[in-house]
């Protein structure tokens, strides 16, 4: 079995964002970039499916600038065994990332497609989605749990009702909760290894994607600022105000 | 279990800018020697804060034709002001009255944290293999007591020492040669010190702390180039400190403040300090209408020469502010820092190459002109422990009368620890409120590092006597740590009417000022898990 771990690179999520002055986006220039953390628990559940002796290869493929080359490599440092990196400059926008994953689908034929079940920079949650519905196959999103059957995967989701248990057949693509489970340490002997694994380059023309955004983006903006709270002195009083000041009751 | 070791030519220990220029240098002189450089931080630069005003003269020696190499050195200094500030007054000190070594027309305002950046990349090219997220948390000696290497930090281990899923033992790094470039208070740095006696017959180090905030202001008011220093308010005449301001690119202005820590009044609050010296009329009006973007503060060495340690042991040399290369009048430390990488280098590749002892850096860096600086720069610090203007007058006549060439050297006497007096006898200081659009308090300062430890993890700040805070030291200085944290990391909560002393470990911003000022030294400044601590854009 051959899986494909989909990894993006986002902003730190340490990092406080910094909306640029003139409201065209954020600022990314000397910021710490890291891999979109459930990315990386996508990357851990599928080499820890490889470990069990289930999977025999993992293939990370990142869709971005030259520099989320960082991204993969850090992806090869933890155990996946090849990386691909289709370079696309500017604002990639979810569909068009699946319509690229699904030309490196097309090539590399995984049996399965793991990546984060969203990115924390834009927060769409779209792509595996889109995915699943270009390549018709089935997925299983936020999981929290994933056993390999014989010819399918039986899913724990994490939804808001609790966890749901699906079974999925494979090939499928599942997108990854921040529960799965705890990614390692890239070890330093590692790191040197990841080194000589080869990273294949591909350009997002090349596979005939248009990327063009279908979305316009017409201004960012800080949240506005919380105001300062204040103390009431009795239940009475916070219904009151409840009622009359905040009108939410 | 032993652990697994990588074996190198030289291992360097601190991705900052003398480490960098080690790694550099020792390439441009032997392209096989294999080096390596550990870095803390989650990736170079997230844990350099410095000023700065940047001297290219060791930069102009290392890579002579930096300026065709796109590096972040780009705004020269154009004007340079420096104001002696009063309550509400401040007067303008002609700069022709300042001592040469204060003038910085051929400088640079740079971000040291950019600067970093791209050394690392001049490295890599070279063939240097750089390991960010990697602190060397373990000194390794051979039989024979020789530095032989270090030992990264266990990854994975929770609060109790107990490994979690995700342990990643750490890792043996041999070296024919260890060079330790941590910076200011370095913590294997200080285990050598006291391991070799480096600082036998030297003075006492002096240490300062320094903030800095970036702030993006309003174009009209912004100055590319200009350069200002304050001294005086809001600190009394007993106390080093002062202030800088660089006017940067893209509207920014660097702005920050030093503080001494030979400081004597428990109830000082460094942080309190900067905060309100940003409510200077001559300071406000420059920041009012703009943007705090950034905030951070990091422990400097302000000892110099009297208390420079010996830079040289078996196996291993020890360069940058780890020993203490800073030049304090003219308040820099990065040109000294990598000038000491540049002789580290040098020392090695004669000592691999055609078995030289080690012992050479001494006499290397006696020949230098990083000495000369150092000789005539020597008598500044210790000056002003007779008070600012007692301090100032000496200085002109040192600095501008004879040019550091005066017949003696003045002593440092205490360590910055033995300073405070007990918190009874000292006058206690009220801080005005933060107003939240110049003066902000710690929390909302912090946020801005964006300073995170993986939670669940040993905690970092190590007490040697665990009840000494709330048995001795709350009671004699009201604990200062309180106030000398710029994190907020130390706070004295009260429980059922009992005293407990929290340390909030996951804020430590890696400044060393508990490890420096906390009077008897109770609190040692270990590695927290790699990648920990601020992650600091362009500081």
């Amino acid at each position: 079995m051959k899986i494909l771990v989909a990894v993006k690179r986002v902003i730190d999520y340490n990092v406080q964002i910094r909306v640029k002055d003139d409201g065209s986006g954020v600022v990314t220039e000397n910021v710490k970039m890291s891999t979109n953390p459930p990315d990386d628990n996508a990357i851990e559940e599928a080499v820890k499916i490889k470990e069990s002796g289930k999977a025999k290869e993992v293939v990370a493929v990142s869709v971005g600038e030259e520099k989320a080359q960082e991204t993969v490599r850090k992806a090869l440092a933890v155990g996946a065994d090849r990386g691909i990196l289709v370079k696309a400059e500017g604002a990639i926008e979810p569909l068009a990332v699946s319509k690229i994953l699904q030309k490196i689908v097309e090539k590399e034929k995984p049996d399965l497609v793991f990546m984060g079940k969203q990115a924390i920079d834009d927060d769409c949650n779209q792509t595996g989605q889109m995915l699943a519905a270009l390549l018709k196959w089935p997925q299983a999103t936020f999981a929290s749990k994933i056993d390999v059957k014989d010819k399918s995967l039986e899913v724990t989701r994490e939804i808001d009702e609790g966890l749901e248990t699906i079974e999925v057949n494979i090939p499928a693509i599942v997108t990854c909760d921040l529960r799965l489970n705890e990614p390692r340490y890239a070890s330093l002997p590692n790191i040197m290894k990841a080194k000589k694994k080869p990273i294949e380059q591909l350009n997002a023309s090349d596979l005939g994607v248009d990327t063009k955004p279908r979305i316009e983006q017409i201004k960012v903006e800080e949240p506005p600022k919380r105001k300062a709270g204040i103390k009431v002195a009795s239940v009475e009083e916070l219904v009151q105000k409840l009622k009359n000041e905040a009108k939410v009751i | 279990m032993t652990k697994e070791s990588m074996e190198y030519d030289v291992v360097i220990v601190g991705g900052g800018p003398s480490g960098l220029t080690t790694a550099i240098k020792l390439k441009q002189l032997n392209s096989n020697l294999n080096v390596c450089v550990l870095e803390k931080a989650s990736e170079i630069g997230a844990h350099i804060l410095s000023g700065n005003v940047f001297e290219t003269r060791a930069l102009d020696e290392l890579i002579p034709n930096w300026r065709e190499l796109d590096s972040p050195i780009k705004t020269k200094v154009t004007k340079e002001k420096f104001l002696f500030l009063g309550k509400n007054k401040s007067l303008n000190w002609p700069t022709w009255l300042l001592p040469a070594v204060q003038k910085n027309h051929n400088n640079y305002i740079i971000s040291l944290a950019n600067l970093c950046r791209w050394l690392a990349e001049q490295a890599e090219t070279l063939g240097v293999e750089i390991f960010p997220g990697f602190p060397a948390s373990e000194i390794l000696y051979n039989e024979d007591g020789s530095v032989r290497g270090v030992a990264t930090q266990d990854m994975g281990i929770d609060k109790n020492g107990d490994k979690k899923d995700s342990f990643e033992p750490g890792i043996e790094l041999l070296g024919k040669v260890t060079v330790f470039a941590e910076g200011c208070r370095g913590h294997l740095g200080k285990q050598l010190i006291q391991k070799f006696e480096l600082n036998k017959d030297k003075d006492p180090q002096q240490y300062g702390i320094g903030f800095k905030e970036i702030w993006e202001i309003d174009e009209k008011k912004h100055e590319e180039g200009l350069v200002m220093h304050t001294a005086g308010w809001p600190l009394d005449n007993n106390t080093y400190g002062g202030s800088f301001m660089y006017h940067a690119e893209n509207k920014q202005v660097f702005l920050g403040y030093v503080i001494g820590l030979d400081y004597k009044n428990p109830h000082l609050s460094p942080f309190d300090e900067f905060q309100r010296f940003k409510t200077h009329p001559a300071i406000k009006k420059i920041i009012e209408g703009g943007k705090r973007i950034s905030y951070g503060a990091r422990a400097l060495i302000e000892g110099g020469l009297q208390s420079l340690p010996k830079m040289f042991m078996p196996g291993a040399l020890l360069i940058g502010c780890d020993a203490g290369t800073l030049n304090m009048p003219k308040i820099k430390g990065s040109h000294t820092a990598m000038k000491s990488g540049i002789i580290a280098a040098e020392t090695i590749n004669d000592h691999i190459s055609s078995g030289k002892n080690l012992s050479d850096y001494e006499k290397k860096f006696k020949d230098s002109w990083l000495y000369k600086e150092l000789y005539h720069a020597r008598n500044v610090k210790p000056s002003f422990s007779w008070g600012l203007i007692l301090g100032i007058i000496f200085t002109g006549i040192d600095q501008i009368l004879f040019r550091g060439k005066l017949p003696f050297t003045l002593k440092h006497k205490h360590a910055d620890h033995e300073t405070l007096k007990p918190a009874n006898e000292m006058p206690k200081i009220e801080y005005p409120k933060p107003d939240n659009i110049i003066t902000f308090d710690k929390t909302s300062s912090v946020y801005l590092t964006g300073t995170n430890h993986t939670d669940n993890q040993l905690v970092h700040l190590k007490l040697k006597d665990p009840n000494l805070p709330i048995n001795y030291t709350l009671e004699k200085f009201d604990e200062p740590a309180q106030r000398y944290c710029p994190a907020g990391v130390y706070e004295v909560q009260k429980e059922n009417d009992i005293n407990k002393f929290v340390i909030n470990s996951q804020n430590c911003i890696h400044c060393k000022t508990c490890d420096i000022k906390e009077p008897s030294q109770n609190i040692m400044w270990v590695t927290p898990e790699g990648g920990g601590g601020p992650k600091y854009g362009n500081m």
